[in-house]
Formats: C-alpha cells, sequence, structure tokens
C-alpha cells in the first residue's frame, strides 16, 4: 500500500520550494527521488544538505475540496522530506 | 497627412508613423536591478578569468540550438522501439544522453499519455522546464495565469488550448516544484502505423510533450 504523508503546515521564512497550496494537504508517496542539496541553504549560498526528495501524489480532491474541477485527477509534486510528516508510522 | 501638425524632422515618440501606424514603444528601458547585477557578476568573472566571453557566447549558442525537434526525435524512437520506450520510462535522463543529447545535468522523467490518462506539466513556482532537452519555454508557460490555473482547473486549460477531454480520460498535473523535469510521451495517433521514425517525428509538437496538445494527425 502506499505510504501516506501530510505536507507540513510551516512558514520558514526565506527561499522554500514546498508549495503554499500543497501545506496541510494528504497525498501517497508516488516514488522516492534520491537525495538533493537543500535548496532553502543552495539559495543562499550556505553549504548544502542533502536532503530526500519525493514525488508525492494528490487527488485533486485532496487539495481543492468540493470545489476541486474533477476530484479523481491528481496532482504530483516533489517535496523534500523534512516537509512531510508520515501518517502511517504515526498511526502505528 | 497625419503628421501635418509637424513643421521639422525628428524622431516621434507617439502618434502615427507615414504609413499611418501607432508607433511602437521603444524596447530601450533603463536596466533593472537584476540585469545590471547579472552584468556586473559577468564582467567581474571575466575580468578575474574565469570565464572567457567566447565560452559565455558558446553557451548562449548552445542553448540557443536545443529546440523542440530534440524531444520530438526522442518520442518518435519511443514509438517505434519498445524496448527504448521501456528505458525512457525507467529514467529519461539516460535514454535521451543515449540518443546523443547533451542534456548536461538534468533529470528528466518521462510521463506517458495513454486512453485513459493524460498528463500535463507546469511550474507554479517559477519557470522549472526541461530546457536542456526542449530548448527554452514558451512565454505563456511563464505566466501567473498559466501557473495558477493548470494545478487549480487543468481541464478548463486544456479547453483553452484546444483539447477537450472526456471524463473517463484523467487528468495528471505535474508541479515541478524541485530538482526533476517532465517531459510528456504523447500517445502514438492512429493512422500512423506504417510510418518512418524520422515521419513521426515530424507530427511531434512541443505543447504534445507538454501536455497542452497532442501530436498532429498525419
Amino acid at each position: 500500500m502506499a505510504e501516506r504523508v501530510r505536507v507540513r503546515t510551516l512558514t520558514p521564512p526565506g527561499h522554500v520550494r514546498a508549495p503554499w497550496y500543497l501545506r496541510g494537504k494528504v497525498g501517497v508517496i508516488e516514488r522516492p527521488l534520491g537525495a538533493f542539496a537543500n535548496p532553502e541553504q543552495l539559495a543562499y549560498g550556505l553549504p548544502a544538505e542533502e536532503k530526500p526528495l519525493y514525488r508525492v501524489r494528490f487527488t485533486m480532491a485532496d487539495v481543492w475540496g468540493e470545489g476541486a474541477e474533477a476530484p479523481n485527477d491528481t496532482l504530483d509534486a516533489e517535496l523534500y522530506g523534512h516537509w512531510l510528516e508520515r501518517l502511517d508510522a504515526h498511526a502505528a | 497627412m497625419p503628421h501635418d501638425h509637424h513643421d521639422h524632422d525628428h524622431v516621434h515618440p507617439e502618434g502615427l508613423s507615414p504609413s499611418g501606424h501607432p508607433y511602437r514603444t521603444d524596447n530601450d528601458a533603463p536596466l533593472s536591478y537584476w540585469q545590471r547585477m547579472e552584468i556586473a557578476v559577468r564582467e567581474l568573472l571575466v575580468e578575474k578569468g574565469h570565464v572567457t566571453p567566447a565560452e559565455i557566447a558558446a553557451q548562449i549558442d548552445a542553448m540557443d540550438a536545443r529546440s523542440p525537434a530534440n524531444g520530438a526525435a526522442v518520442v518518435a524512437r519511443a514509438w517505434t522501439d519498445p524496448a527504448f520506450k521501456a528505458r525512457l520510462l525507467e529514467n529519461a535522463s539516460e535514454a535521451s544522453r543515449e540518443m546523443g543529447f547533451d542534456i548536461g545535468p538534468l533529470h528528466l522523467i518521462a510521463v506517458e499519455n495513454t486512453q485513459d490518462t493524460h498528463n500535463l506539466i507546469v511550474c507554479t513556482l517559477c519557470s522549472c522546464y526541461p530546457r536542456n532537452l526542449l530548448g527554452l519555454p514558451p512565454d505563456w508557460y511563464k505566466t501567473r495565469a498559466y501557473r495558477s490555473r493548470a494545478v487549480r482547473e487543468p481541464r478548463a486549460v486544456l479547453r483553452e488550448f484546444g483539447l477537450d477531454l472526456p471524463d473517463h480520460v484523467t487528468v495528471r498535473v505535474h508541479d515541478s516544484t524541485a530538482d526533476m523535469r517532465y517531459i510528456v510521451l504523447p500517445a502514438r495517433a492512429r493512422g500512423t502505423d506504417g510510418m518512418t521514425e524520422a515521419e513521426l517525428t515530424a507530427l511531434v509538437t512541443r505543447d504534445s510533450m507538454i501536455g497542452t496538445g497532442v501530436p498532429r494527425q498525419p
């Protein structure tokens, strides 16, 4: 079964690449992509840690609720591990 | 005469040209802060010997030489060679390099359109695009209207591009938020069975690889 995650509702200052419209939304890991230098440090010329990156798949209903254009259409986005809260692990 | 209110000869920044058309505003506004910053950094890099002007010009030429034709060749190969298609869907960067394209460090993912799935690519945060394969993105790809609407109402956006998808087709939108770039592998058109790879290449449009269109019919 696909791993369910929630995008953290953080609002840090500076350059982040977790889109606002996905914060707090629940999706499933579509695939892991490996580790990439953290853009939140890279953007400022700082030494950047490697962070795991995932493609997370949301349904349009997950993202837009009842206002979704077509609830079963999907939206995939790349999100770093430190922006994701694993729901299955928390339930265990 | 459009200009009979003037009896002297000089540049007319407004009003009508001698042929009766409005003058266009000259494209010579002052440099922006970031344009000045780019020039300053580039000149410093040259002065300090890190790069030469010839290397910068060569890099601009290399980027300008990239075009959707590169992606079209990749798509046509995938349509005609099932083993290549499998490699493309597994690792689109390596498959593109295998065809001889210099895509640098591009991390490319190919997403396949089928009878019941249609993929659409967007970058809501900026304008991420597989430039190292397809060249520069179209201007509309960078607009706030496309970037915000493609994730909110992709079917309405596609209708404006002339693509009215039936309800049984699932739309999959891909927001290029980080290190990956995306190319759509469009579905091969019907009636193309006897066509060669080169003939098929001519059917693949830029928009069909972004997902805002489908390939030309033969």
